[in-house]
């Protein structure tokens, strides 16, 4: 969902930019809650995945394509503010070194796909979590879902924020439907690469998942509790 | 930091930006698609930093396209996991220095 140059009105690319500016400072104040001694290279190993991911557009049908954008993948696996921090760094390394997403479209870029797409897919990873937080493969499961869901919706924020400040006349409507549709396909990507990988972490390191650590927590106060009894 | 979690994970980055990627479909993606179906992909303009060495993911000089391609995602990984790991060094070593001064006792007499 990279967003080029020329899209959107200076106004909106400016505003959006202030966005990401802020989301971004607040990011790096709020992530060093996240961020202990397991968590650092966590982060870079993310931030390099989604990179990577990034890369492998599938197709969809129709002579379309799609790629992972990551942001649930790194929420569950970093912590939401890590995450938002995670996904700036691979959109400024992409529009500076790959030219991938234009440099004036990095605030819309990081807005969406670094805000947004975190926020959502975190929000529903907990709340879809929560029903069943014990038990091991829903943690994957549920991630899935919940990125998979994260991508249609950002891709809906992009059409409100087209309607908006975008530089050609298109109706709403007429673009929420094509973008939401188109997503919600590429959003069954997203929700099976999430679920693989955030399963295979979980299962061979769950020390690192930054998801699992209120579960550890939660276990570890039960297990003291029974000792004392 | 350098554990052997960390270095197979890494291996695997590698492979899938290195290799697996100029196998990866090039269809226009969602948005690009919905932009040319409902004509506004014409506003898009050139990045002004299109002729970067790595621009759209192939390597300038190199002209084998796989090479090409691969060496972008190699050299892109690296970037990536340098600038988002040494990031985070940089706000765990403020955290640390929270932490310190929050548990620092009170020696003010001498």
């Amino acid at each position: 969902m990279h967003v080029p140059d020329g899209f959107f009105t200076a106004p909106t690319s400016v505003t959006t930019g202030v966005v990401a500016a802020v989301g971004v400072g607040v990011a790096l104040k709020m992530s060093r809650r996240e961020l202990d001694e397991r968590a650092t290279p966590m982060a870079g190993l993310v931030a390099a995945f989604i990179f990577a991911g990034q890369m492998i557009n599938f197709p969809v049908g129709g002579g379309t394509s799609g790629h992972l954008i990551g942001a649930g993948l790194a929420a569950v696996l970093v912590g939401p503010w890590t995450a938002v921090l995670c996904m700036s760094v691979v959109l400024v390394v992409q529009a500076l070194l790959m030219a991938d997403g234009g440099i004036t479209a990095l605030g819309t870029n990081i807005t969406l796909m670094a805000m947004v797409a975190v926020v959502v897919a975190w929000a529903l990873f907990k709340a879809i979590h929560a029903l069943n937080s014990r038990s091991q493969s829903w943690l994957a499961v549920s991630a899935a879902i919940a990125a998979g869901l994260s991508v249609p919706v950002t891709a809906a924020v992009f059409a409100g924020l087209f309607a908006v400040g975008g530089e050609a006349p298109i109706s709403l409507g007429t673009l929420l439907a094509a973008m939401v549709s188109v997503h919600a396909l590429i959003g069954v990507g997203e929700a099976v690469i999430t679920g693989l990988v955030v399963g295979a972490v979980a299962s061979s390191r769950p020390d690192l998942v930054y998801a699992l650590k209120g579960v550890r927590a939660k276990a570890q106060e039960r297990a003291e509790g029974a000792s004392t009894c | 930091m350098l554990n052997r979690f960390t270095l197979v994970a890494l291996a695997v980055v590698f492979v899938i930006a290195g290799i697996v990627s100029s196998y990866a479909s090039s269809s226009p993606d969602g948005l690009e698609s919905v932009a040319e179906d409902k004509s506004f992909m014409e506003t898009a303009k050139d990045p002004i930093n299109a002729e970067t060495p790595f621009a759209d993911y192939s390597t300038k000089g190199i002209d084998n396209e796989r090479f090409s391609v691969g060496l972008s995602g190699v050299v892109g990984v690296a970037v990536v996991f340098a600038a988002a790991g040494g990031l985070t060094l940089l706000i765990r070593g403020r955290r640390r220095d929270d932490d310190h001064a929050e548990t620092a006792p009170a020696t003010t007499s001498s």
